[in-house]
């Protein structure tokens, strides 16, 4: 436990003042500003949404800039700022089938309609370092077009395969989902709540769990059956108007794995699937996550509970990272009441043990 | 028209593209309408969040995704219309003319300039950004071939 402690106001301010020094880095160097970071560095951004759990491109990228670049001190604040605001209320279910596609791949059909779009990515990329970027305004090649745009709204792969019987339908639950920023989480909990968790939760943790079920520590077959990016619109229902209206767009990365079922005493094999959904890009954190979603979903469909891929207690009660940051952090803070009682301990028994020997 | 003969289908069009359009082109457009009618708020421009929801699997029962900023206002022209904007990010200026282009579309002897010189014109820009964006995505459309493995 770490006590409460006074003084020490002017060293604090100190070390802030030194803090924004270094973060402010060498005068002579052009100060960033929140449209490069947004611009320049926008996965980066899309990260702090995703995990922050608010989509605003220009608080994530001011979190950033604060932060220094750390993503989960970007976190921190933007979980810290959201909290000041109210809750106006919530939106319609997005319809990620009407997204506006910019990429929608699939690793189990080739041949899907609509086609594979690989839009823009880091797959097929050699991963050498591009030192024409270290020049600034280096030349890009010329971005193509086509004649003619992708379809205006394509199906999802796992409509395909369910219209054959092959698949299982979507996951059902109530018209109306649990919140866990509203009521503390309960276990077991329901997959409403699962997901919500997991979208908000830690890309490096859940994507070591899913890593680690396709190892061996979970049963997992997974296909990535469709990754698709785009734009969606946003709509609600206000109170003073009664009708839906679209308040605006968001990227949006969605992903369904397609896995293995050998079936049960009332199902027939089939596959199942993993849902994965990210804010903006963050494709590794959609596919990690689906996976996930799929491993918490063991004891739903009376598979063995193993692993702690597949064990929900552990995976939502880990996977955030500013409560995770917060509890190894606080050991930062003064806990001398508590020291010095486990050093009197320490030397009290130590004092025992020469008595009782000699 | 007026307001007891709108339907919300064109309401909740126009109030979509006044939302979803950048708020700078808006002002531009709203700049070049020259003198307006007098009005007042109604509900000051107030930021909040929205609670985005998706559907478990794209299309089955509906989780809470993660929330985004929305800024809403209610303007009432003097002796005209109410208008309402719900709109996506913190600019209170977007929400003000969003509020202030819904109340006028609403009254007959503003909707026509209002609709010709601001909504067509940001529906037009957001269709073509759209259709942009596809463009360059077909282009990124690929054919993989299955080839037969040396070791089978």
């Amino acid at each position: 436990m770490y006590v409460a402690v006074k003084g020490g106001e002017k060293a604090i301010d100190n070390a802030h003042a030194l803090m924004a020094d270094g973060r402010r880095g060498d005068e002579n160097v052009a100060e960033l500003s929140l449209e490069q970071i947004s611009g320049q560095l926008s996965l980066a951004v899309e990260r702090v949404m995703t995990e922050g759990s608010v989509y605003d491109r220009d608080l994530a990228a001011l979190a950033l800039k604060q932060a220094q670049g750390d993503a989960v001190e970007a976190i921190f604040l933007l979980r810290a700022y959201r909290t000041t605001l109210p809750r106006f209320g919530s939106s319609l279910p997005v319809e990620t089938g009407a997204m506006a596609i910019r990429r929608r791949i699939s690793a189990a059909f080739k041949d899907l309609p609509g086609g594979q779009i690989l839009g823009p990515t880091y797959d097929y990329t050699h991963r050498l370092l591009d030192f024409a970027l270290a020049a600034q305004g280096g030349d890009r090649p010329p971005v193509a077009e086509n004649a003619e745009p992708v379809e205006d709204s394509m199906p999802r792969v796992t409509d395909v395969l369910g219209h054959q019987g092959l698949i299982e339908t979507s996951g059902e639950g109530a018209e109306m989902p649990g919140d866990l920023t509203r009521q503390p989480l309960n276990y077991p909990a329901g997959r409403d709540l699962r997901l919500q968790n997991l979208a908000r939760a830690d890309e490096g943790f859940v994507l070591a769990l899913a890593y680690s079920s396709q190892r061996g520590y979970g049963n997992t077959h997974p296909f990535a059956g469709e990754i698709r990016m785009g734009e969606v619109a946003v709509e609600l229902v206000p109170e003073e108007l009664g009708f839906a209206i679209e308040i605006g767009e968001i990227t949006l990365t969605e992903c369904q794995m397609v896995n293995q079922f050998k079936g049960s005493k009332t199902v027939p094999p089939q596959f199942t699937r993993g849902y994965g959904i990210s804010f903006g890009q963050c494709e590794r954190k959609a596919m990690a996550m689906a996976l996930v979603d799929r491993t918490l979903r063991a004891e739903d469909l009376g598979e063995l509970v193993t692993n702690p891929a597949q064990d929900q207690e552990f995976v939502l009660s880990h996977s955030d990272n500013v409560e995770a940051s917060g509890f190894v952090q606080h050991l930062k803070l003064p806990h001398y009441v508590d020291f010095q009682s486990e050093l009197e301990m320490i030397r009290r028994l130590r004092r025992e043990n020469a008595e009782a020997a000699q | 028209m007026t307001s007891a003969t709108i339907d919300s289908e064109s309401r909740s069009h126009w109030m979509g593209v006044l939302a979803k359009s950048p708020a700078d082109r808006l002002g531009e457009l709203w700049s070049a309408l020259g003198d307006l009618p007098g009005w007042s708020h109604l509900r000051r421009p107030e930021v909040g969040l929205v609670m985005v929801r998706g559907r478990m699997g794209g299309d089955g029962a509906p989780f809470n995704m993660g929330e985004m900023t929305v800024t809403r206002c209610s303007v009432r022209v003097d002796g005209g219309a109410v208008g309402h904007a719900w709109v996506a990010g913190r600019s209170n200026s977007h929400a003000e003319m969003a509020a202030l282009a819904d109340a006028l579309l609403q009254m007959p002897q503003w909707h026509g300039v209002v609709a010709d010189r601001v909504v067509a014109p940001l529906a037009r820009q957001l269709s073509e950004d759209r259709a942009r964006a596809g463009r360059q995505a077909a282009a990124t459309r690929v054919d993989f071939f299955t080839m037969v493995r040396g070791e089978d």
